[in-house]
C-alpha cells in the first residue's frame, strides 16, 4: 500500500520536478534507429509539459530538438506521430527552419492518409507554412473544408482562419466552400430526432461544431463588408428563427444553424451589424426577441444579454430579456442561474426598475448553494430593493459573509457603499453592517472596499458621521494593513477636525503613535498636525496638539520625527497653516505624472534647471475626488461588462466623450498629449517648445454619424494660433490622401488678426485610423486678443482601396474631392488655460487688486433661468469654477459663481459673475474680473460680449 | 544490451537494418526514386519542402531512406540528417550540365563532414533517358569521384527513375557493401 503510494509520488515528483536540460539530453534518443514510439511518446509529453508549464528554451536549443524530432516521422506509430504533431506546433514559434516538416505534413495531410493524420497534420501545418507556400496546398485545404468528417472539416477550418491574419487573400477565395461547410448537412445530430438510421451516419457525433467554425471563418472573411455581414445574418436566422423549435433543425432546414454555439456566434454578429447600421435595429430586435425563444439554454442567454446591453431597446423588448432571464434563475444548473443573474445584475446597474420584476426568484436565490449566484443575487436585489426590503437582506448578507471568497466580499462591499447613497435614512443599518465585516476575517482588497464604504457614509455627514469615524478609528486599533491605517489616518486628519469633539480621534490617533510601526506613525503625525492646524482649533486644542508633536520629536524613526518637527514649525503661525496644510488644491495628478516623465526622460533637462511645478494645472481637492469617483465606476463597469456582447472599443470611447462634454471646464488632460504631438511636426515645433494653452475640448465640426469626422483643437502660442483638425475616415472602401482644411477668414478684421503661415496636410488617412491636420496663423498684433471665424473645408484626393487591408488599389490615381465642414472660430476663451486656484473668492482676489479689474454689467434678456445663462457663460469663459457646487444655483433670483483660470497659461485670473433673474427682463449679470494681466481682464468680459 | 541483443537477432535470420540519405541538387528525380523504390509506380511529386522518409525492403534489408529537399534553402539543412548514416545516394540529373559543377560542390562539402567519414557512397545518375544525358563515366569525371579521399567507398550507377532502371543495381552494391563489412 505505502510502496504503491510511493510510486505514486514518485510519478507526479517526476513531473513535477522535470529538468528542462536532462530532458533535451534524453532528447537525443529521437536519433536512434530503429526509433522507440513508446519511449519517445513519454519524452515528448515531457517536453510538452515543460513548455506548457513556461519554460523558456532557447532558439538553438529548440532547433535542435526540432531536428531530432523530425527524424521521428520514419515511424509511423499512430500516437507517437500525434505527439509528434503537437510539438512541432509549440516548437514552430521557438525553433528555426521549422519549414523543414512541411514536406511531411503535406503528406500526412493527403486524403489517402488515416483520418487522425490528416486532422492534425493540417492543423500542425497551418503553424509552420510560409504564406508564400499557401496556394501549394490551397487545393487540399479546400477540399478538407468541404469533407463530411466533422474532425477533418474542423480542422481544416480552424486552420483557415488562423492562416486568415497573413494570407488574407488566398483564405478570402474560400468563401464558397467555407459556406458549403456551414450549410452542409447534419452528419448525425438532427437524424436522432426523428430515429434516423444508422447508415446515414458517417462518424458519431453529437456536436455541430464544423458548424461553428465555419461561421466564425466566414465571418472573418466578411467581416468588413456590412452588407454581406448583414446577409449571413439574415439567412441564417431566417429559417434557423421560425424552423426552430420542436423540430430540433433535422427537417430539411438547410441553412439553419444546428450547433448551438455557432447560434451564439450569430446573436454577437447581429448584435455588431446593428451597432455599425442602427436603421437595421428594429428588424434585428425582432430577430433577438425570437431567440429569447430558442430551445438551447446558451442561445437564449446570449440573446437575452445582448437585448440587456443594448443601447437601443425598448423597454418592451428588455422586459422580454428579463422573462427569459427570470425562468433561467429557477434552472437546476448553476451555470445557467449564473448567467442569469450576472446579467440581471449588469442590468441593475443602469434599469433598475426592469430588473424589479424577478424580486421574487432572486431572493430564492440568496440561499443558493452556489456562493457567487448568491452574491450576485444579493447586490442585485440591492440595487432593485426599496427601503423596506434592504433591511431583511442586510441581515441576510450578515448570515453568509463569512462563507464567500474575497472578491465576493468586494462586490457586496461596493453594492453596500452604492446603497447608503441611495438611503440616506438607512444609514445606521449600513454602519452596522459594515461595522461587523470589518471585524472579521478578510484579505486587503476586501478590507479596503469597506473602509472606502464606511469613509462614504462619513462623508455624507448627517448623523452617521461621527459613528463612521468612530468606526474607523476602531478600526485602525487592529489593523493589519498599513497601507490602510495610513488611509484611515489621513481621512481622520480631514474629517475630525470638523467634528465637535475633535479630542476623541487625537486619542486614537496618538495612540497609533505609541503603537504602530514608523510608516503609520507618520501617518498618524500628519493627522495630528491636520487637527493642530484647523482653523476651529481652539487653543487649548492646539496647544494639546502641540505637546503630543513635541513628544513625537523624540521618535526613533527620521521621517516621523522630520514630520513631527516640520508640523510644530508650520502651526505655529496662522499664516504657514493655511498655506500648507489647509490648502484645497492639488495638483492634477495625471499632468504632474506625464510632466515628471518628460522631465526624466529629457537627459539635459535635469541640467538646465529644476523640475517646474508652475506648469502643472490645479485641481480643487472636490475635483479630485470627483474624477476618483468616475474613475471608480469605470473601473466597476469594466469587471461587470468585461465580456460584453458589444465591447466594442467605439462604445466606451463616445460614453466618455459624452461625459468629457458634460462636465465644467476643468483643465485639458490632454494638453501634455497635444504638446508631444505637436513638438513632433517640424514646422510646428519651430513655434515654441509647447502652446502656452491648448482647448480643453475638441469642438465637433461635423455631425457625429458622417462620412468624415473632423473635430477641433486650438492651441495659442506667443505670437501664434495653430488649429489642429482630428479626421476620421469612416468609410472602409476609401483611402484619403492629401487630406488638408482650407479656412477662409469670415470677414476682414480677422483676415486683417491672423495671417496664415502653415498649413500640415495628412498624407493618407485610412479607415477608422484618426489623423490630425494642422493649420497655423500668426498673430498679427500679439497684444491684441483675435476673434475670428474661418469657414472650413475639408480638401483630400479620395483612392478606392481593399477594405481588409487598407491599402489603395494599384493604378487608382483617385481623385480631388471636398467637404464642407461647420466653421471655426478662435475668441478669448481659447487664451484662456482653466486652472484651480485656491482661495480665489476672497484671499486671491484682493491680491490680485482692483487696479486689474475690469466689470461690466449685461442684461441679458435672452435667458430665462440663471441656470441657463450659468451654463452658457461658464462655456464662454472656458474657465474653471471655483467651487463646482455653485454650478448648481440654489436660489432662482439671485446667484453667483466665481471662476478661475491662468491668461496665457501663466497669468492668473479670476471671474466673479452676480446674476439676478426677474421675470420679463430676463437674466442681469455682472460680470467683474482681475488678473495678473490687465489686458486679461478686459477680454475676459470682451468675450461675453 | 537491447541493442546488442537485436543485432545478434539480425545476423540469425539475416535482416538487417540500413540508414541512407538521399540529396542532390534540386529536381534531380530524388522524390520520384523514392516512391518508386516505395511503391513500384511514378507519383506526380512537388518541389519538397522538407524531406520524405520511407522504408524500402530489399534483398533482406530494411532501407531507411530520408530524401531532403535540394533546394537552396534547404541545403544547409541537411546536416541535421548526417548523423548515424551508412549510405549516401546522391542523385544528379545527366542533363543538367549547367550545373554539375555546383553538384560537384555540394557533394565535395558534404564528404568533408567528419559525421559522413564511414558512410558508403552511391551515386545514381539519373535521367538517362533523355538524348542528351551525361553518361556514367562523365558524371563520374565531372564529379571528381576518382580523387576522393581513398577510404571512401563510392559507387556511379547510371539511372532512370520513371522506368525504374539501375534503381535496384544500386540497392544490389549498397546491400553487398554493407554485408562485407569492410568499411
Amino acid at each position: 500500500m505505502s510502496r504503491k503510494k510511493d510510486e505514486d509520488s514518485d510519478e507526479l515528483g517526476a513531473l513535477m520536478n522535470l529538468d528542462h536540460s536532462v530532458v533535451l539530453q534524453e532528447a537525443r534518443v529521437f536519433n536512434e534507429t530503429p526509433v522507440r514510439p513508446r519511449h519517445s511518446r513519454l519524452l515528448l509529453a515531457k517536453i510538452l509539459f515543460l513548455l506548457y508549464r513556461g519554460d523558456t528554451m532557447s532558439t538553438a536549443e529548440a532547433t535542435n530538438l526540432f531536428f531530432s524530432i523530425t527524424k521521428l516521422f520514419q515511424c509511423t506509430d499512430m500516437s507517437l506521430r500525434q505527439m509528434v504533431y503537437l510539438t512541432i506546433r509549440e516548437l514552430s514559434t521557438i525553433s528555426e527552419d521549422v519549414i523543414m516538416v512541411t514536406s511531411s505534413l503535406m503528406k500526412d495531410m493527403q486524403p489517402n492518409s488515416e483520418i487522425t493524420y490528416r486532422a492534425n497534420a493540417m492543423r500542425a501545418l497551418c503553424k509552420i507554412i510560409e504564406p508564400s507556400m499557401l496556394p501549394g496546398i490551397e487545393r487540399f485545404l479546400k477540399s478538407a473544408i468541404v469533407e463530411k468528417t466533422p474532425s477533418i472539416a474542423s480542422a481544416a477550418l480552424v486552420s483557415s482562419l488562423h492562416l486568415f491574419g497573413e494570407a488574407k487573400d488566398v483564405v478570402r477565395r474560400w468563401g464558397n466552400e467555407v459556406s458549403e461547410a456551414l450549410g452542409g448537412k447534419a452528419v448525425a445530430q438532427g437524424s436522432s430526432f426523428f430515429g434516423g438510421s444508422a447508415s446515414q451516419r458517417q462518424v458519431a457525433s453529437t456536436s455541430n461544431i464544423v458548424q461553428y467554425h465555419a461561421l466564425g471563418l466566414l465571418y472573418a472573411i466578411r467581416q468588413h463588408d456590412r452588407v454581406a455581414v448583414l446577409k449571413l445574418v439574415q439567412s441564417l436566422s431566417g429559417q434557423g428563427g421560425r424552423g426552430g423549435g420542436w423540430m430540433g433543425g433535422g427537417g430539411g432546414g438547410g441553412s439553419a444553424l444546428r450547433s448551438n454555439a455557432a447560434q451564439v456566434m450569430l446573436v454577437r454578429y447581429a448584435v455588431r451589424v446593428m451597432e455599425n447600421d442602427p436603421g437595421l435595429t428594429a428588424q434585428l430586435h425582432a430577430l433577438l426577441e425570437e431567440w429569447l425563444k430558442h430551445r438551447s439554454d446558451m442561445v437564449s442567454l446570449e440573446a437575452a444579454r445582448a437585448v440587456c446591453q443594448l443601447g437601443s431597446a425598448t423597454g418592451g423588448q428588455v422586459a422580454a430579456a428579463v422573462g427569459a432571464l427570470q425562468v433561467f434563475l429557477s434552472s437546476p444548473r448553476a451555470a445557467v442561474r449564473f448567467a442569469a443573474i450576472r446579467t440581471l445584475n449588469a442590468l441593475a446597474r443602469t434599469q433598475a426598475a426592469a430588473v424589479a420584476p424577478c424580486n421574487v426568484d432572486m431572493e430564492g436565490l440568496i440561499t443558493d448553494s452556489n456562493r457567487s449566484v448568491a452574491t450576485f443575487a444579493i447586490t442585485t436585489l440591492l440595487k432593485t430593493g426599496n427601503e423596506a426590503s434592504v433591511e431583511r437582506l442586510m441581515k441576510q448578507m450578515q448570515g453568509f459573509m463569512s462563507e464567500i471568497s474575497d472578491e465576493f466580499k468586494i462586490v457586496v462591499a461596493e453594492a453596500v457603499r452604492s446603497l447608503c447613497a441611495k438611503f440616506p435614512s438607512k444609514h445606521g443599518l449600513f454602519l452596522g453592517f459594515l461595522a461587523g465585516v470589518l471585524r472579521d476575517e478578510g484579505g486587503f482588497e476586501f478590507k479596503r472596499a469597506a473602509i472606502e464604504a464606511v469613509m462614504d457614509l462619513a462623508r455624507q455627514g448627517g448623523e452617521s458621521r461621527e459613528a463612521a469615524l468612530a468606526q474607523l478609528c476602531e478600526f485602525i486599533e487592529d489593523c493589519e494593513f498599513s497601507k490602510l491605517s495610513v488611509r484611515v489616518l489621513h481621512f481622520l486628519g480631514d474629517e475630525g477636525p470638523a467634528t465637535a469633539r475633535p479630542s476623541v480621534y487625537i486619542r486614537h490617533i496618538y495612540n497609533r503613535v505609541v503603537l504602530e510601526n514608523a510608516v503609520v506613525r507618520a501617518a498618524a503625525v500628519s493627522a495630528l498636525a491636520k487637527f493642530g492646524a484647523a482653523p476651529r482649533a481652539d487653543a487649548a486644542l492646539q496647544r494639546s496638539v502641540r505637546v503630543l508633536l513635541t513628544r513625537c520629536l523624540d521618535d526613533r524613526d527620521d521621517e516621523v520625527r522630520d514630520r513631527a518637527a516640520w508640523a510644530l514649525r508650520m502651526t505655529a503661525a496662522d499664516a504657514t497653516r493655511a498655506k500648507y496644510v489647509r490648502d484645497d488644491s492639488t495638483f492634477s495628478l495625471p499632468v504632474l505624472e506625464r510632466r515628471l516623465v518628460e522631465y526624466c526622460a529629457d537627459a539635459g533637462a535635469a541640467a538646465r534647471g529644476r523640475f517646474s511645478f508652475g506648469a502643472v494645472p490645479r485641481v480643487s481637492r472636490a475635483q479630485e475626488a470627483d474624477a476618483r469617483q468616475r474613475e471608480r465606476l469605470d473601473a466597476m463597469d469594466a469587471v461587470l461588462t468585461g465580456s460584453a456582447v458589444s465591447a466594442g472599443p467605439a462604445a466606451p470611447a463616445t460614453a466618455s466623450a459624452a461625459a468629457a462634454a458634460a462636465e465644467p471646464a476643468t483643465f485639458s488632460a490632454a494638453a501634455p498629449l497635444y504638446a508631444a504631438q505637436l513638438a513632433a511636426i517640424p514646422a510646428l515645433a519651430a513655434l515654441g517648445a509647447q502652446p502656452l494653452v491648448s482647448s480643453a475640448r475638441a469642438v465637433a465640426l461635423t455631425e457625429a454619424e458622417t462620412e468624415y469626422v473632423v473635430r477641433c483643437v486650438k492651441h495659442v502660442y506667443e505670437h501664434h494660433v495653430v488649429f489642429q483638425f482630428d479626421v476620421t475616415n469612416t468609410i472602409a472602401e476609401q483611402v484619403l490622401e492629401q487630406v488638408e482644411v482650407a479656412m477662409e477668414p469670415a470677414d476682414d478684421d480677422a483676415a486683417a488678426a491672423l495671417r496664415p503661415v502653415v498649413a500640415v496636410p495628412i498624407p493618407e488617412l485610412r479607415f477608422d485610423a484618426p489623423a490630425s491636420a494642422y493649420v497655423a496663423f500668426e498673430r498679427v498684433d500679439p497684444a491684441v486678443v483675435p476673434v475670428a471665424a474661418f469657414a472650413c473645408t475639408l480638401r483630400f484626393v479620395v483612392k478606392e482601396c481593399d477594405p481588409a487591408t487598407g491599402a489603395p488599389e494599384d493604378g487608382d490615381d483617385g481623385f480631388e474631392d471636398e467637404y464642407s465642414l461647420e466653421p471655426a472660430d478662435v475668441g478669448a476663451a481659447d487664451f484662456m488655460e482653466p486652472a484651480y486656484l485656491p482661495d480665489a473668492a476672497a484671499g486671491l482676489w484682493d491680491a490680485l487688486g482692483a487696479d486689474s479689474e475690469a466689470v461690466e454689467t449685461f442684461a441679458l434678456a435672452s435667458f430665462d433661468s440663471i441656470e441657463d445663462c450659468l451654463a452658457r457663460v461658464c462655456e464662454l469663459l472656458a474657465m474653471s469654477p471655483a467651487d463646482p457646487a455653485a454650478l448648481k444655483p440654489r436660489s432662482k433670483a439671485a446667484h453667483q459663481a466665481v471662476f478661475t483660470g491662468k491668461w496665457l497659461g501663466r497669468a492668473r485670473t479670476v471671474a466673479r459673475t452676480r446674476m439676478t433673474y426677474q421675470k420679463g427682463s430676463g437674466v442681469t449679470m455682472e460680470l467683474a474680473v482681475r488678473s495678473e494681466d490687465a489686458d486679461a481682464s478686459e477680454a475676459v468680459v470682451g468675450a461675453i460680449a | 544490451m537491447g541493442l546488442s541483443i537485436s543485432k545478434l537477432f539480425d545476423n540469425f535470420f539475416g535482416k538487417k537494418e540500413m540508414r541512407i540519405l538521399m540529396v542532390g541538387l534540386d529536381a534531380a528525380g530524388k522524390t520520384t526514386i523514392l516512391y518508386k523504390l516505395k511503391l513500384g509506380e511514378i507519383v506526380t511529386t512537388i518541389p519538397t519542402i522538407g524531406f520524405n522518409v520511407e522504408t524500402v525492403e530489399y534483398k533482406k534489408i530494411s532501407f531507411t531512406v530520408w530524401d531532403v529537399g535540394g533546394q537552396d534553402k534547404i541545403r544547409p539543412l541537411w546536416r541535421h540528417y548526417f548523423q548515424n548514416t551508412q549510405g549516401i545516394i546522391f542523385v544528379v540529373d545527366s542533363n543538367d550540365r549547367d550545373r554539375i559543377g555546383e553538384a560537384r560542390e555540394e557533394l565535395q562539402r558534404m564528404l568533408n563532414e567528419d559525421e559522413l567519414r564511414d558512410a558508403l557512397l552511391l551515386v545514381f545518375a539519373n535521367k538517362q533517358d533523355l538524348p542528351n544525358a551525361m553518361n556514367a563515366a562523365e558524371i563520374t569525371e565531372k564529379l571528381g569521384l576518382p580523387s576522393l579521399h581513398k577510404n571512401r567507398t563510392w559507387y556511379i550507377q547510371s539511372t532512370c527513375a520513371t522506368s525504374g532502371d539501375g534503381l535496384y543495381e544500386g540497392l544490389e552494391w549498397l546491400s553487398n557493401t554493407i554485408k562485407s563489412g569492410n568499411h
